[in-house]
Order: C-alpha cells, then structure tokens, then sequence
C-alpha cells in the first residue's frame, strides 16, 4: 500500500495565534485513519490546512510525495482531495440534485456519479428535485457526503459525521461508509465520538492542544490510554 | 385624459422601463453573487457609450457595429477590475468594496472629462433613432426603445437560464450561498466573481450604447444611471432577474405618468415609487431570496 499523504512537523497559525505545533500525520492508500480530539485541540485546523483552506508551507505536506502544501483549496479538489465539511455546509439555494452535481464541478472522471450515489443512498433519489436544506439532518448528511463522493477522490476527509444525528441516523452512515471503504477508498475521519472513531478505523491519532499525544492501531489502543491523550490528565 | 394617451403613457414607461432593466441586471448580478454594490455602475455605462462616440466619431462605425468592439471590451474590462482590484476588497464588511467603487466612478469621470470635455455627445444611429412605427392612428412607438426593449428581455431570460439551468450558473448560487463550500467544490471564487463582472459589464456595455444613441451622454452622468438602476433593483427584490426586469419597467411606466402631468415632474415621481415600495415592501415585490 502507497504512501498517500503525509504531513511533515505541520504548524498552523491564526494571526499570531499558533493552532498546531508539528503535526506528523501519514494514511495510505485504501485506510481508514480516525483522528479524535476535544474541542479546539486543531482538529478542524489540520483539516483546513489538509484542504487548502488554511496555508502550509510547501514541504509540510506531501501528496504521493509531492508538495502540496499552500495548493490553493480548488485545485486540491482536482487532484483527488474531498472534504465532508462539519455541520454539512450544503448551499441552501440549489435542489439535492443540484447540491450533487456541485460536487462534480471539477469533472474527475471516476465510478462515483449520481445513480451510484443513489443507489448508496435511494431516499436521495426520492427527494432528488427538494431543497437541500428542506431535508433531515441524516439525510442532508447524507447529501454531504454524495456531494463529496461525486468529486471522485482518492481520499475522503469526513469531519464529525455524527454530530447532532441520532444514534439510529449515525448507524445507517456507518453503514454507507463500509461500503465506500470496501471499494478501496482512503477516508480520514474526524470525530468526537471516539467509539465510533475507533470502530470505523485501522488507525487512530488523538490530538491534545495542537500536538498528536496519542497514535496507534485503533483496536489496540485502549480507552484508557485515549482518555489520557484526550484529556491530558 | 383619454384611453389613447393612458396606453401612450403606458407603452412610452415600459420602453423606457426596459432601459433601466437593461441597467439594473448587471447590479443584480454582482450583487447577487457576491454582494458587492458597485457604485462606479453607472459610470460604467457612460464609459461604454462614450467609447461608442469615439468609435462613431473617429473610424464612422456605425452605431450598431460599435456593439462588436465595445461588449467583448466590456466583459474584459469587467474581468479585469474584479480580478485585479475588486476581489480585494471582498470582505463581511461592505465597506471597503463601496469606497473603491466609488473611487473608480471619480476616476471614471474625470478621465471622460479629459478625453471628451464636458460636452454632451450622442452616437448616431443613421436615422433609426427618429424612426417609429404606427401601431394605430395617434399611437406610435420608436424602433430603437423597442429593439432596448427586445434586447433587455432577452438579456432577463438569459440570465435567468444562465443562473438556474446552467453549470456555471450553479456555481454562482452555489458561491453566494457558502463561499468556502464552494471552494471545496473545485470552484475557483476569484475567476467565478470575474466571470460575473465581466458579465454585468458587457451587458452595461450594450446599455451604453443604447443610451448614448437614444439620448445624449455627458460624462457625469452616471451617478443618475446609477439611481435607476438601484431603483429598478429594489423595486423588483432581490434575487430574480425577472424582478429586476419588471423593477425597471414600473419605474419606467412611474416616470413616463409623471412626465405626462409635467415634464419636470418625471424623475420625481419615479423616485416616489421607489419610497412608496421601500415602506410598503422593503424586500420588494418579487423576492425570490430572503435574507
């Protein structure tokens, strides 16, 4: 299995505000890696610094081991990078369908479209021509997910799927996800459900205030050691 | 009053309605995808008119040819200005994209003023823009008001295709709804907001033309263009290109019945229409977004 991104002592800033402090993070090809954390440990700044969204130095992170760090947000989606966003972000005005085929905007050729999208997720079809925001919130989950499948990437960056879901809702994207990673997609997962997190994933990084303070095999770590890399006591 | 001069007043208002149309659609545009008000919007107009004369005047390009030059100029001049200067000043605060348009509009002016002087000019148009049909004894409309007309609908239907059938119109809902969403989408915002610069220019550059054919331009003219094309906007509510269309008609058809009572009156009455829909409806009266 390749190398497929790796991010090398990655620091991130917010004015003079330092959020990150030498992040060493590695997936592979075809893994599932979790990355757990409290809140405002730079979680969802490493994912803005992994999508462009927030500037790296160029070396700081590496794709098949090119730099890529500082790519601007647009083109990282054209080599293969697609982004799940916490709290779905999905653009209120367009239909579900047309939320879909924004995620296809950069025209990667690859096997997700929309009948393979809804045939992961049929109510989606159902519901294809009502507004996106009109739906459930396990079924705009769902379209956020669709929107970045339809993007055909080589990784999939999911960032708190299960936030404010019920645990039946929570189960069923789950389930969608295994499928998706059965088909050999490499997904990184961020979640604050570090159950889930832990049984979604091969690998797992807990990150504390800016630093990774924990990294392993997910079965093999046990909750004992996540609650001290997570809480720090 | 009779029924003739009630449908005359009618017909002359939506002719002229549909030169405000043709004003307010770019407006609607920018400021539908990125919500920047352009102050320097009706100065564009009077630019593109004056470069009209200058064609007019100097090569003898007649009036509909200019079109040719003038709206790929327009939509590169556009481009231009949001890529190399506007999208800079994109921000929460509408602050500082007001300033610079604004400053744009005192540098837009001053350098006409140089070029041309302060004279008033016009684009001749061979003869057409005196020409008019009879549609029945005593009621007569030009032909160039009803080409303006023609091409702001079809100017209306055009971008409402665009926005809601389109890939590229997509994207431009899509941007305006979550900016940074839309990046995550592959959307580059800095060429998607130049895109619809250009856009809102070229159709300006069509309008200036039209203007400085219909009428006479001078080069401080555009802060009124500017007026109605705001007016025209508001009146029909944000978010609908048909709005905006009809916005510009009623307050062409306001103006037209003030002119009738008394030449001086016109503007006034149009710009009482606009207060009277601002207290009434402040969203206007074909919203289609909220918020």
């Amino acid at each position: 299995m390749g190398e497929l991104l790796k991010t090398h002592q990655l620091e991130a800033f917010y004015g003079d505000f330092q959020a990150l402090f030498g992040i060493d993070f590695t997936i592979s090809q075809g893994e599932t890696v979790a990355i757990i954390g409290a809140n405002g440990a730079g979680k969802s700044t490493f994912l803005k610094c992994l999508t462009g969204l927030l500037h790296s130095p160029a070396p700081a992170i590496t794709w098949e081991g090119r730099p890529i760090g500082g790519t601007p947000a647009y083109q990282l989606v054209a080599q293969g990078i697609a982004m799940v966003p916490e709290g779905r972000r999905l653009f209120p005005s367009l239909s579900v369908e047309e939320n879909l085929a924004m995620g296809a905007y950069t025209r990667r050729r690859g096997p997700w479209a929309l009948d393979s999208v809804y045939r992961l997720f049929p109510v989606l079809q159902e519901r294809r021509r009502a507004a996106a925001t009109a739906l459930s919130g396990g079924q705009q989950q769902m379209v956020a997910i669709g929107r970045a499948l339809m993007a055909n990437p080589r990784l999939l960056i999911c960032d708190e799927l299960s936030l404010g879901l019920a645990p039946l809702v929570i189960r069923e994207l789950y389930r969608a996800l295994e499928l998706i990673t059965a088909a050999g997609m490499t997904v990184i997962l961020v979640e604050q459900d570090v159950a889930e997190a832990r049984a979604h994933s091969e690998r797992l990084y807990c990150f504390q205030e800016g630093r990774v303070s924990l990294t392993g095999v997910s079965r093999a770590t046990s909750i004992e050691d996540i609650s001290l890399a997570y809480f720090g006591v | 009053m009779d029924i003739l001069s009630v449908a005359d007043t009618l017909v002359q208002g939506i002719l002229l309605g549909s030169l405000y149309a043709l004003f307010a659609l770019g407006l609607s545009l920018m400021f539908g995808v990125m919500r920047l008000v352009n102050t320097a919007h009706g100065d564009l107009v009077i630019l593109a008119g004056f470069f009209g004369v200058f064609l007019n005047l100097v090569f003898g390009v007649s009036a509909f040819t200019t079109l040719i030059a003038v709206v790929p100029l327009a939509f590169a001049l556009g481009y231009g200005l949001q890529r190399g200067v506007l999208n800079r000043t994109l921000s929460r605060d509408p602050l500082p994209s007001l300033v610079v348009t604004f400053g744009l509009s005192i540098i837009i002016q001053n350098l006409l003023l140089q070029l041309f002087s302060a004279d008033t000019r016009s684009i001749s148009a061979g003869g057409l823009e005196s020409r008019s049909i009879e549609i029945v004894p005593q009621l007569s409309v030009g032909v160039l008001p009803v080409i303006v007309f023609i091409t702001a609908l079809l100017a209306s239907a055009g971008f409402q295709w665009l926005f809601s059938s389109t890939r590229i119109g997509r994207a431009f809902r899509a941007t305006s709804d979550d900016g940074e969403a839309a990046l995550l989408m592959g959307i580059n915002n800095e060429h998607l907001y130049a895109l619809a610069t250009g856009l809102a220019v070229a159709v300006l550059g069509v309008a200036g033309i039209f203007q400085g054919m219909r009428t006479t331009i001078s080069p401080t003219d555009g802060p009124a263009q500017l007026i109605y094309a705001f007016e025209s906007v508001i009146i029909g509510g944000m978010g609908s290109f048909w709005g905006t269309f009809l916005g510009g008609i009623i307050l062409g058809v306001a103006q037209a019945v003030g002119f009738r009572f008394d030449p001086g009156w016109g503007i006034l009455v149009g710009h009482l229409v606009f207060v009277a829909v601002l207290l009434i409806r402040p969203m206007g009266l074909f919203p289609r977004t909220s918020g």
